[in-house]
């Protein structure tokens, strides 16, 4: 018999557990004459979930585009990887632009690891469209003039379902239990929450930051317990709010859960008879507009199953690129940029255009609230959620939602 | 008060613990008879899940709870009779390889038939909500994890201190050459072990179906937790799994206490001291074979 340690064994065994979590790439590379787009976006780890949909919803752009003959009469070579984590994506990023020879990046919802995509692209001068990342310090202090900010910012979330919530009354002199995740994203929307709490009269008193790898939350509800608050108040991301969902319907608890943000994807995980409250979104399947149902029938055609908002988001910024480098002739940076600085409209398949806003980059657009439809009226498994009034209102400016300049000051330099 | 809410977390950990004593102990049995890391190991806890998930549709909770573990007791059959069996005597870095292939084919497979969007079931209404109980606060649902737990864990240990099959077993464990200078195959052994190692695991997955996400890789998810138990249990003690598996669980709650953000980092904490005073683990016995 073949005589190994214990301890080697185990040490290997647990090098091997460790290895699997980095998880391996789905590599799609081809040929030259193309216009070569680099995407990146977590396929494994907590938001792999979402991000498997925004893969789905760019690689439909991709050949829808490359269906109607492209861009500048060439097609489009997608590069799409696995980013796994906030390291990783800034190699990765920078070989698909070095060696690669990807034009322009999009992609990323972790906004830690958009961070890092983020540098290098000012590093390489070339474009970065972060399709799905959140926090308000990447379109602050961290922004520059190569990057792209697609998704609603905390800042907006917290808007959207704080406005909902004050009308339901569940704001003002209203004891708060929030629970964070502890990572760029999270502390960015806690701040984003502390400043709504300050401004309308709420009262904070707990916060829990929770690691995002965690999937048993009974020691932190145990807390919220404990503090005994009106409203608990998520402002995780990922698998984490998927699973606080599930273990909050478990223990039953009187105090209402609503949250800061949520992706349809975490939602549907989540499942109809667990999920309630009030939450914020930048777009749902079922929105009434021509353009959005008719992404929506082309991409349930595709792939069964309707488009979550990473997928939507992602389509809806390859498109928008493919009109602007046909518009500019061009797929250089400057070119580009100065195009959307221009704040260029776009139709994202609401009913407002959206453009870029040219000193922060950030894509404004209208949002949502939305409630959980009870579950005898839903018609499927994915019509789980009712959208509320859309935020700002018709006849207010888009950019009421959004942090401004003072709030939120980006230094981009030239 | 403070003190209070401290043992509500310690009392909560334990019954953390004994969910995790699902996964780890079917992890240490294979290790200790067959000496094989089984990298796989997560991989029925998921299929459990799925499985569970996917009967519930047709036969509701409680019978897929039930059923499940079942199913994939039976491919763990499979999985012995045909992979396994061949590495027992091998190198053990091939058995590592070929379990850490396997779990990868298995996530993807998974990933294949039920797709990368987690699927989802909900607890049934007679189990949600959370009773007290003294001063502490339980959830309904995982008082009835913690009975089945401490169900099976009694029929276990029963299993193999006071019968004729555990005998064999703990013997094998010690002196697989002995056993087979007896006259006594331990392949049929191994077969059993294996089926109740991942039987144990497809029931923890089916059990936390309803309260986590269901996901192709709630797998790898759960192989750290359960390898960081069976280290600090030590190998071969049945009851050092026990111990560690409950330990892990009240120690986590005790730092989420004092230390949110601390929760997670205080499992390898544990471990790295335990290993610094008990390399072996803490009732790990001195197994030849592997010394």
């Amino acid at each position: 018999m073949i005589r190994t340690s214990r301890r080697t064994l185990l040490r290997t065994g647990a090098a091997f557990a460790g290895a699997s979590a980095l998880g391996f790439p789905s590599i799609a590379r081809a040929q030259a004459e193309k216009i070569r787009i680099g995407h990146l976006t977590p396929l494994t780890g907590f938001l792999g979930v979402i991000g498997s949909y925004a893969q789905l919803g760019v690689k439909l752009a991709a050949e829808e585009i490359n269906a109607s003959g492209g861009v500048l009469g060439k097609q489009i070579d997608l590069l799409s990887e696995d980013s796994i984590n906030p390291a990783t994506a800034a190699t990765k990023a920078q070989r698909m632009l070095e060696q690669d020879g990807a034009v322009v990046l999009l992609g990323e919802i972790s906004s830690a690891s958009s961070l890092t995509i983020m540098q290098v692209a000012e590093r390489n001068k070339k474009v970065f469209f972060s399709t799905g990342a959140r926090s308000d310090a990447l379109r602050g202090k961290n922004c520059n003039k190569y990057s792209f900010h697609c998704d609603i910012p905390n800042t907006v979330m917290v808007n959207a379902v704080g406005t909902a919530l004050s009308q339901k009354g569940m704001v003002k002199g209203k004891k708060f239990f929030t629970l964070t995740a502890d990572y760029i994203f999270g502390h960015d929307l806690l701040k984003a929450a502390k400043s709504f709490f300050g401004a309308h009269e709420a009262n904070l008193i707990g916060d829990e930051l929770i690691a995002t790898d965690v999937t048993d939350f009974s020691p932190y509800l145990l807390k919220v317990r404990q503090a005994k608050p009106d409203v608990v108040c998520c402002n995780l991301a990922g698998n984490q709010v998927t699973n606080l969902v599930k273990q909050y319907a478990e223990f039953g608890f009187p105090y209402p859960l609503v949250g800061f943000n949520l992706n349809t994807g975490d939602a549907w995980a989540a499942g109809a008879g667990n999920l309630s409250g009030t939450w914020p979104t930048v777009w749902y399947h079922t929105l009434n507009n021509p353009a959005s149902q008719a992404f929506v029938a082309a991409f349930t055609r595709k792939y069964g199953k309707p488009p979550e908002n990473h997928a939507w988001i992602e389509y809806v910024t390859l498109k928008l690129l493919a009109e602007a480098i046909n518009t500019t002739k061009s797929t250089d940076s400057n070119e580009l940029i100065a195009y959307f600085e221009k704040q260029a409209q776009f139709d994202i398949g609401k009913a407002r255009k959206a453009y870029f806003r040219s000193w922060d980059h950030q894509l404004v657009q209208e949002a949502y609230p939305f409630t959980v439809k009870p579950k005898d009226q839903m018609k499927d498994q994915w019509d789980m959620l009712v959208l509320g009034d859309v935020v700002p209102a018709a006849n207010d400016p888009l950019e009421t939602i959004y942090p401004t300049k003072e709030q939120n000051p980006c230094g981009m330099k030239a | 008060m403070q003190l209070e809410f401290l043992l509500e977390q310690v009392v909560n950990g334990l019954v953390l613990g004994g969910y995790y004593l699902l996964i780890a102990l079917g992890l240490s049995l294979i290790f200790s008879v067959g000496g094989i890391v089984n990298l796989a190991h997560g991989a029925f806890y998921a299929l459990g899940a799925y499985v569970c998930v996917e009967l519930t549709k047709r036969l509701g909770f409680g019978a897929s709870v039930v059923i499940s573990p079942f199913a994939v007791a039976l491919l763990g059959i499979l999985f012995e009779r045909f992979i396994l069996r061949r590495f027992y005597t091998a190198d053990p870095i091939l058995s590592l390889l070929v379990t850490f292939g396997l779990a990868m084919v298995a996530e993807q497979a998974i990933r294949m038939i039920w797709g990368a969007a987690p699927v989802s079931t909900e607890i049934p209404q007679s189990f949600r909500g959370s009773v007290i109980v003294g001063d502490f606060l339980f959830s309904r649902y995982r008082l009835l994890i913690l009975a089945v737990v401490a169900a099976i864990l009694l029929g276990i240990w029963l299993l193999l201190q006071k019968t004729s099959f555990g005998r064999v077993v703990r013997a094998g464990i010690q002196r697989p050459d002995m056993v087979a200078a007896l006259g006594i195959r331990l392949q049929p052994y191994m077969t059993a072990i294996v089926m109740l190692g991942v039987g144990m695991a497809a029931l923890g997955g089916a059990f936390f179906a309803p309260i986590t996400t269901v996901h192709p890789a709630m797998g790898a998810e759960i192989m750290t937790v359960a390898f960081v138990v069976v280290v600090i249990g030590g190998l071969g003690s049945f009851w050092g799994v026990v111990i560690a598996a409950l330990l892990v669980g009240v120690v986590r709650g005790i730092a989420i206490h004092f230390e949110p953000a601390a929760g997670e980092a205080s499992i390898y904490i544990l471990m790295f001291l335990v290993l610094l005073v008990r390399p072996r683990g803490l009732l790990g016995e001195r197994i030849e074979k592997f010394e």
